[in-house]
């Protein structure tokens, strides 16, 4: 039997939608008993979203004042001596657990693999490198406990389970450092879908010209119900806000419909998207390297395209 | 605070296109320009920054490596580090065992802060900033895109999915920076001619009592699966009737 250890990632009371993703993971790790840990200082409501997860034997519950907010440094020692007899310890690869998991993995001694995008078998995985332009097999010796961090946009969410697993409470007895404190995070986007696990996202890119233009987006999102990206251009011209950027070095998504809008399709744009199971591209330059991956393109200007769409949707 | 310990890494240019050699052995390295990671180059020029400030005394630019990362140790020197240290070793290393090599380091030099990038383009693995800092039993901040020294203590705003989340941690630690930290310098001449007569020492992994273990094997090399192209439409009319024929929108 391979004991996996799935660190939730949740905040406001609720589960973050990367933990299914990450059962659905350790699901493909052959005769995988999974148990869900959830960190929280009230994490009643976060145990019991996390045991109606098909797949899920066991939800570990570790409630402390200390854990409101998700600071590696704390969280790190509990998952840590919590994990003693597990055979994988996982988690998203979102900021949280690229954060935690690598401090977990050595205060274990225990190889990390990041970005897990397919299980091949207990101790073989495959994962990407160099943003995405290659993909190499690894594999840790067998038996060896192992760290990694799931690719959340290479995994379906798993479905609700018939009946919960059962929820126990645990008191990791290790003693929790007070030198690294949380002082503040800027408040969440309000209403509009999570980009990173929307249905459906709308992104801009530079072409935009402005953050007052930028607005378009938004209005074409809201129309579709969709999240809004941005390239890394549009962040870095101060069109969008850091959290938006689709790309390698921003969210890597996997939505079911992908409009990239005034996008060239930089490498490292089209590394974060390629997972989609639909994209389309609106860009005035028919040579846009975004046209070799997007399903439909459409060549044109997208001041005049955008409110054609929105008045046609 | 008096020493600032930055880890730079030797990766291909970012610029480069990385292919996947055909016969599945890793990538095409041959010919193809290498620089110090893009990262670590913030994390270089912040530790410069505050230096000129007056808040540390000292930068020391370290590297864990082939022979030739004694290259991107000179950039490091000629945008400014006072010295160097090549930790010597061929191969792909495991990230626990390069952690395990910069804490031996962060002992030996006594060291208030180490900047790192918040990973290597290379592995993409984003590892070694938190393993060190786990190991030296130190606070961290991953993904740093703003910092302010304040005493013993820094007050670190993180990248973090949700926005920004800002941290405060005690001295001595470990920062990983994202890539709005600042924009780096760039190195002058007379700078590279200045930096041939800095100290560049070489070490290796066994003076430093760390053992080369491999901890991961990488089986084979593949380039990605591509998209297939799709079809031109002729406008936002056409484009509209496509989706909802498949039902997307």
């Amino acid at each position: 039997m391979n004991k996996v250890l799935i660190v939730a990632e949740h905040a406001g009371g609720r589960l973050n939608p990367s933990t299914p993703k990450c059962v659905t993971c350790a699901l493909g790790i052959p005769d995988a008993q999974i148990t869900v840990l959830v960190l929280a200082d009230d994490g009643g409501a976060v145990a019991a979203e996390a045991a109606a997860i098909e797949g899920v034997a066991r939800v570990l519950l570790v409630d402390n004042p200390a854990n409101a907010h998700p600071l590696a440094a704390v969280l790190a020692p509990q998952v840590a001596a919590l994990a003693g007899d597990a055979s994988h310890v996982m988690g998203p690869s979102t900021t949280f657990g690229r954060d935690l998991m690598p401090r977990v993995a050595a205060l274990l001694r225990s190889p990390q693999l990041s970005d897990v995008m397919q299980v091949e078998a207990a101790n073989r995985f495959r994962r990407p490198v160099y943003a995405g332009n290659a993909v190499v097999t690894v594999e840790v010796p067998a038996g060896r406990q192992v760290v990694c961090t799931v690719r959340v946009a290479s995994f379906a969410a798993a479905g609700a389970a018939g009946s919960p697993a059962p929820v126990e409470t645990a008191t990791p007895a290790v003693a929790l450092p007070g030198h690294t404190r949380f002082v503040s995070v800027s408040a969440a986007s309000g209403d509009r879908p999570d980009l990173q696990t929307a249905a459906r996202v709308v992104s801009g890119g530079r072409a935009l010209g402005s953050a007052e233009k930028f607005g378009m987006i938004y209005r074409l999102a809201d129309k579709l119900g969709a999240a809004v990206g941005a390239s890394r251009a549009a962040v870095d011209a101060g069109y969008a806000p850091n959290e938006l950027q689709v790309g390698q070095t921003g969210k890597i998504i996997a939505p079911g419909l992908y409009v990239a809008v005034g996008i060239s399709g930089a490498i490292q744009h089209v590394t974060g998207i390629k997972d989609a199971q639909t994209i389309v591209a609106i860009n005035k330059d028919p040579e846009a390297p975004i046209f070799e991956i997007a399903d439909y393109g459409l060549v044109g200007d997208l001041f005049t395209i955008l409110p054609e769409l929105e008045a046609l949707l | 605070m008096r020493k600032i310990m930055v880890c730079v890494k030797r990766v291909i240019d970012y610029n480069v296109r990385v292919r996947v050699k055909p016969d599945g052995t890793g990538v095409v390295t041959d010919g193809v320009k290498m620089s110090i990671n893009p990262f670590d180059e913030i994390a270089l020029e912040e530790a410069l920054r505050i230096r000129e400030r007056g808040e540390a005394t000292e930068v020391l630019a370290v590297s864990i490596g082939p022979d030739d990362a004694q290259q991107q140790l000179r950039t490091a020197l000629a945008m400014g580090a006072d010295r160097a240290i090549l930790v010597k070793q061929e191969g792909i290393l495991d990230p626990l065992v390069v952690a395990q090599a910069f804490l031996a380091l962060v002992k030996k030099e006594d060291v208030g802060l180490v900047l790192l990038g918040k990973q290597a383009i290379d592995d993409d693995a984003a590892q070694t900033g938190p393993m060190l800092a786990a190991l030296w039993d130190r606070p961290q901040a991953t993904a740093a895109s703003k910092l302010e020294v304040r005493g013993d203590t820094l007050v670190v705003t993180r990248e973090v999915d949700a926005g920004l989340e800002t941290n405060e941690i005690d001295l001595p630690g470990v920062v990983s920076v994202d890539l709005r930290l600042n924009e780096p310098r760039y190195v002058k001449l007379p700078d590279i001619m200045k930096a041939k007569k800095k100290p560049l020492d070489v070490t290796d992994l066994a003076a430093l009592g760390v053992s080369a273990e491999e901890h991961v094997r990488i089986l084979g090399w593949q380039p990605p699966s591509q998209r297939q192209k799709g079809v031109m439409v002729k406008d936002a009319a056409e484009l509209v009737a496509a989706l909802k024929q498949k039902g997307l929108v």
